[in-house]
């Protein structure tokens, strides 16, 4: 067995246990944090396999964003564990025979074919002057382009969506609303009153003759009637 | 040398432990998400291991995709639960039957 081997076979137990571990966990923090080591060695195995481009994007991507967004939700939330738990292992004995179904059937599957020609391929490992960013870069920017960018809009999709499912509007504050000020018209704001013209004698009745009649609305010439 | 068998094996594996755990925590809906990450784990294992063996790149790009997905796919899930805890107090799923599915 060659140094290879060895550590390719300890990374695998070490994935398959923290795996097993995920699910079975009692606690959603250590859930997580057993999740955050089977990426890690999952990652790791990508880089025997010469995917070392993935390899770092799984630990930057997974392990650094989306395990912590899991690790804050799950911190966030007030859970009552035992009432999760309850019933866990009615449907281990349905799980456990799917399962063990799949894995058989999997394996049955591989034990017919050989995959010699791929073995050989395998052989000749890459130089030190190969770059698998570079390599991927080269393919992704020219023949998947155009599946590239609509991975770039289903991320933003995820974005606007999440956003919009925890945006909470706050009915307690008092804050302005620039659309509301700009569209008002100058009906809403103003308005004009009618008034009833008053007469005001600032000298005495003698002196100060009107030379013409001061208007008067028809209201306030029914009260002069009427008095 | 590891053969393609293995690294295919172990993904089966992989894949099958996540089925079970689908099935042991079908309330915990936390867990329901992370049991789905590691089954999209177990996929793109398969993926990095042809591409490897085939020499061939076109399955590591298929792997940042999916990757790209999954990680939209864990930020709406956990949108969801929070506003789901929000206004029900509960990650059950067995509080979430409205719909009587």
């Amino acid at each position: 067995m060659t140094f290879e081997q060895v550590v390719v076979y300890l990374i695998s137990a070490v994935m398959l246990v923290s795996a097993a571990l995920v699910v079975t966990m009692r606690n959603p923090v250590k859930a997580v944090l057993s999740l955050v080591l089977t990426f890690f060695s999952a990652a790791s195995l990508w880089i025997t396999l010469e995917a070392e481009f993935l390899a770092i994007s799984l630990v930057l991507v997974y392990v650094g964003a989306v395990m912590v967004l899991f690790l804050f939700v799950v911190m966030m939330l007030d859970i009552n564990q035992a009432e999760l738990r309850a019933g866990f292992t009615n449907y281990l004995p349905l799980g456990g025979v799917v399962a063990v179904l799949m894995v058989v059937e999997i394996i049955l599957v591989l034990k017919g074919r050989e995959y010699s020609g791929l073995q050989l391929a395998s052989e000749q490992l890459r130089g030190p002057g190969y770059s698998n960013t570079r390599e991927l870069g080269a393919i992704i920017y020219t023949h998947y382009i155009y599946p590239f960018e609509i991975v770039g809009f289903v991320l933003l999709v995820a974005i606007v969506g999440s956003i919009a499912l925890t945006f909470r509007r706050r009915t307690v504050s008092r804050y302005q609303k620039p659309s509301v000020q700009i569209h008002t018209t100058k009906a809403e704001r103003l308005r004009v009153v009618k008034m009833t013209t008053q007469r005001v004698d600032l000298t005495t009745p003698e002196e100060f003759v009107p030379t013409t009649p001061i208007q008067t609305t028809p209201t306030q010439k029914a009260e002069e009637e009427s008095t | 040398m590891i053969s393609l068998n293995y690294y295919l094996s172990l993904g089966a594996i992989l894949f099958a432990i996540s089925v079970v755990g689908i099935f042991l925590n079908r309330k915990n809906l936390v867990v329901l998400l992370m049991a789905i990450e590691l089954l999209l784990l177990a996929v793109n294992m398969n993926f990095v291991a042809f591409s490897h063996y085939l020499g061939q790149l076109d399955g590591q790009v298929f792997v940042l995709f999916v990757l790209a997905v999954a990680a939209a796919e864990a930020a709406v899930g956990l949108a969801i639960l929070i506003a789901l805890f929000r206004n029900r107090g509960s990650i059950n799923v067995d509080d979430v039957s409205d719909l009587k599915g």
